[in-house]
């Protein structure tokens, strides 16, 4: 046991925050996603990584050269979220890249895989349906074989982000006859297919982050199947459980609870800063002590993964707890800004009034749109029973 | 120990939700809340008409007679519409002021017009230092000729857009948070000297921020004794809390309701996911959420005359248990509705803002946590 970092991390620490100190997109330091005006604003330090070859370091050879062990790609994870840079967008570098490099031909690696890397190219992923949730195998979108081309047939939901893509990876049902995940397909399709519909949902606090994508009649070229026909549920797994490094999002946590005490340094309260309030202090300790616990639960699955252990199904625990906390961050936020949580700024329409101290703008609609978090990915629900089934054994 | 309804008060309720059935459908809400004026003036005049804003205004005043019971009737019924129009601004705060503080004559000029809904009044108490603290004020009154001068600046004024009177608490002598020298006015909102702008907020109701500058208002103006508006202030704010609660619980009864019929049809792994016990346990605190929240209603309701110290300590009690069920219930709703619980589109996700609205405004759990043990 031994809680410090060797010299050649706090070298690579040092080398990282320097660079991000001057590469990072000013314009965008600190602004929440929900706030990017253009395509370019959420792919701007992709395309930065990209150049610089920092963009997927737990890809494997050829695409990746770096070889960080597992604490330092924690500790670029945190020096990210302390420098305050944007999001990557997990779409293609961490979702369907992964499988395409491990499930792909040749020919798709070489054909869709740039595309990813670069940025050129954004996906969007079809999984969720309107009867399709946390049963996500129950899906029924339906594609059938004609010739070389498959016809899909149906309704994908709260696809994040397809208001921008140029491309979706989408969950078919090929053998309507299987076992539930076993006639399943995983399939490549052109935005730009006619047949397909993109519909936006406002979710409550006024934002437009995800879309219903209808499909009709949607003519898929054979050639843009990943894996075999009614294999589809691998990919899909494969996926779900791939790159769960960061999914408690612990160091963003932490910089959020920078802020928030910020926050807490300016709000008055009778004469006095709410900082010092007894009982907000001491609500803020409870967090910081949450948060610390699963820093070190973090921790100790990567060292699990250091010593060849793969992530095993701490990764539910992360989940879990990494929501509960982001979600009490933006509770206390609510609660810090007092009456002006009220106003309501429209994430549609920029430039309007906006009354109170900025730190103050949107903090209700924040909290609102933050109660996705315990919904998706596998509701939190749904991660208890696979803690309960896969490590309790009940 | 009697916990039932007058005939009255059922009819009352009846002729409430008649209302709302007829005119106040969530997409028409919906449509409303995002609309330029934001609020229907036809309707708010139906409300007058019907006597509603009366309800609890005397009958020398143009009012029906009724009190808190009343009150809590109507907002429980509003809670569950998700009424926008600024009936608790009126109703029960204006109206408030007048019953409790104001002069034969300032009764006689303005009760009347209140519950006719031909005046209609926005509360502007807040200051951005002031946090929940009513004490704690910047905006000044002095004394000019007969009459004040006024200058200050007001923080979330809801229902100001719509207003053309505002109920503007000052400093008339005092230190910034000292119980005595604060006075309530009543201010022209077209005054000379009053700037407003005006926003939407979070849960589609309107407010704005008031600006007071060299505010010329005549002695009539003054509401209560010169100094002397604490007590009156904290008065008023108790009977809000207790008709934000009602409100509360008309809300939260809806998100029980909508959630129990939703796990009773969402089919996942083959069944309604309302035979899962975790569900099902879950939505069994949402019920003894609610009840504990229609008691604290009931309770707060009933204690609004007892002598003042009881009364806050009711008030604030009201206020905690409703600000944290609303949270508690709020919350699961839209949880248990999953990715159509996030929407614009379904109702859970307006009940479950407005709900987050009410524990902030009168102050919130921790500032009643507080104020309840300062009186214990």
């Amino acid at each position: 046991m031994d809680l410090n970092y060797t010299a050649e991390d706090e070298a690579f620490r040092a080398e990282v925050r320097a660079f991000i100190e001057q590469n990072q997109p000013q314009h965008l330091k600190g602004v929440k996603r929900g706030e990017y005006r253009t395509k370019e604003d959420f792919l701007a330090w992709h395309k930065i990584l990209y150049k610089k070859g920092w963009l997927v370091p737990s890809w494997p050879a050829p695409y990746n050269t770096l070889s960080w062990t597992p604490t330092q790609k924690y500790i670029w994870n945190e020096e990210n979220a302390r420098a305050e840079t944007p999001a990557i967008l997990p779409f293609g570098v961490s979702m369907v890249g992964p499988v395409i490099y491990t499930f792909g031909t040749p020919e798709q690696k070489a054909r869709f895989i740039p595309g990813i890397l670069s940025g050129e190219v954004w996906w969007c992923q079809g999984y969720s349906e309107p009867g399709a949730g946390s049963d996500l195998a129950s899906l029924k979108t339906r594609a059938v074989r004609e010739g070389d081309h498959y016809v899909v047939n149906g309704q994908k939901t709260w696809t994040t982000l397809a208001q921008f893509a140029d491309w979706i990876f989408v969950l078919v049902r090929t053998d309507p006859n299987a076992k539930a995940q076993e006639g399943i397909t995983f399939l490549l399709c052109d935005m730009k297919t006619p047949g397909i519909t993109v519909k936006p949902i406002i979710t409550m606090d006024g934002s437009h982050e995800v879309n219903e994508v209808w499909f009709d009649n949607v003519k898929v070229p054979v050639e843009n199947r990943i894996h075999e026909e009614n294999k589809g549920w691998t990919c899909a797994k494969f996926l779900l459980s791939h790159e769960r490094a960061g999914i408690a999002g612990v160091a963003r946590s932490k910089n959020a609870i920078g802020r928030l005490k910020q926050m807490l340094a300016m709000e008055v309260v009778d004469g006095g800063k709410l900082i010092d309030d007894a009982d907000f202090e001491r609500k803020v300790a409870e967090l910081e002590i949450d948060l610390t616990a699963l820093e070190f639960t973090e921790l100790r699955t990567l060292a699990a993964e250091q010593a060849g252990k793969g992530p095993g199904l701490e990764s539910s625990i992360l989940k879990i707890k990494g929501t509960e906390i982001q979600q009490r961050i933006t509770e206390l936020t609510l609660e810090a800004v007092g009456y002006y949580a009220m106003p309501f700024a429209d994430p549609l329409a920029h430039n309007e009034f906006a009354p109170g101290p900025d730190y103050a703008e949107g903090a209700a609609q924040h909290y609102a749109n933050m109660r996705k978090t315990s919904i998706y990915g596998g509701s939190n629900e749904i991660q208890r029973n696979i803690i309960a089934k896969m490590v309790l054994g009940l | 120990m009697d916990f039932s309804f007058t005939e009255e008060q059922t009819l009352l309720r009846n002729s409430v939700q008649k209302l709302i059935q007829s005119s106040y459908d969530f997409e028409t809400r919906r449509k409303v809340a995002k609309s330029e004026a934001g609020w229907r003036k036809e309707i708010w005049q139906q409300i007058a008409n019907d006597g509603l804003i009366g309800a609890a205004i005397p009958e020398d005043f143009g009012g029906l007679g009724g009190g808190a019971v009343e009150t809590m009737i109507v907002m429980e019924e509003f809670g569950r519409g998700l009424v926008i129009e600024p009936y608790l601004q009126n109703a029960v705060i204006a109206a408030g002021f007048l019953k409790a503080g104001g002069s034969t004559k300032q009764k006689e000029e303005l009760l009347p017009a209140i519950a006719g809904g031909e005046s209609t009044y926005a509360f502007a108490y807040a200051e951005p230092q002031g946090r929940y603290n009513l004490a704690d004020l910047t905006t000044k009154a002095t004394k000019s000729g007969n009459g004040y001068t006024l200058n200050g600046y007001k923080a979330v004024v809801l229902g100001a857009p719509w207003a053309d009177k505002l109920i503007v608490t000052a400093r008339t002598g005092g230190d910034q948070r000292d119980a005595k020298g604060v006075s309530v006015f009543i201010v022209d909102k077209n005054a000379k000297g009053v700037t407003t702008r005006d926003y939407p907020t979070v849960d589609g109701l309107r407010a704005s921020e008031v600006t007071l500058e060299n505010v010329a208002v005549g002695a009539d103006a003054l509401i209560g004794g010169e100094g002397e508006g604490l007590p009156l202030i904290e008065r008023v704010s108790d009977e809000a809390i207790a008709a934000l609660s009602a409100e509360a619980i008309g809300a939260m009864k809806v998100l029980n309701d909508t959630t129990v019929e939703y796990c009773k049809t969402r089919k996942q792994f083959g069944t309604p996911i309302g035979k899962f016990q975790v569900l099902q346990h879950r939505m069994v605190d949402m019920f003894m959420n609610y009840e504990q929240s229609v008691s604290i209603t009931y309770m707060v309701t009933l204690k609004l005359e007892e002598e003042e110290a009881e009364r806050k300590k009711a008030a604030s009690a009201a206020k905690v248990q409703i600000g944290k069920a609303g949270r508690f219930i709020g919350q699961q709703s839209v949880q248990l509705h999953g990715g159509m619980g996030m929407t614009d589109e379904l109702n859970v996700g307006h009940y479950f803002k407005r709900l987050t609205m009410i524990d902030t405004q009168f102050g919130n759990v921790d500032h009643h946590l507080k104020r309840y043990a300062s009186l214990s």
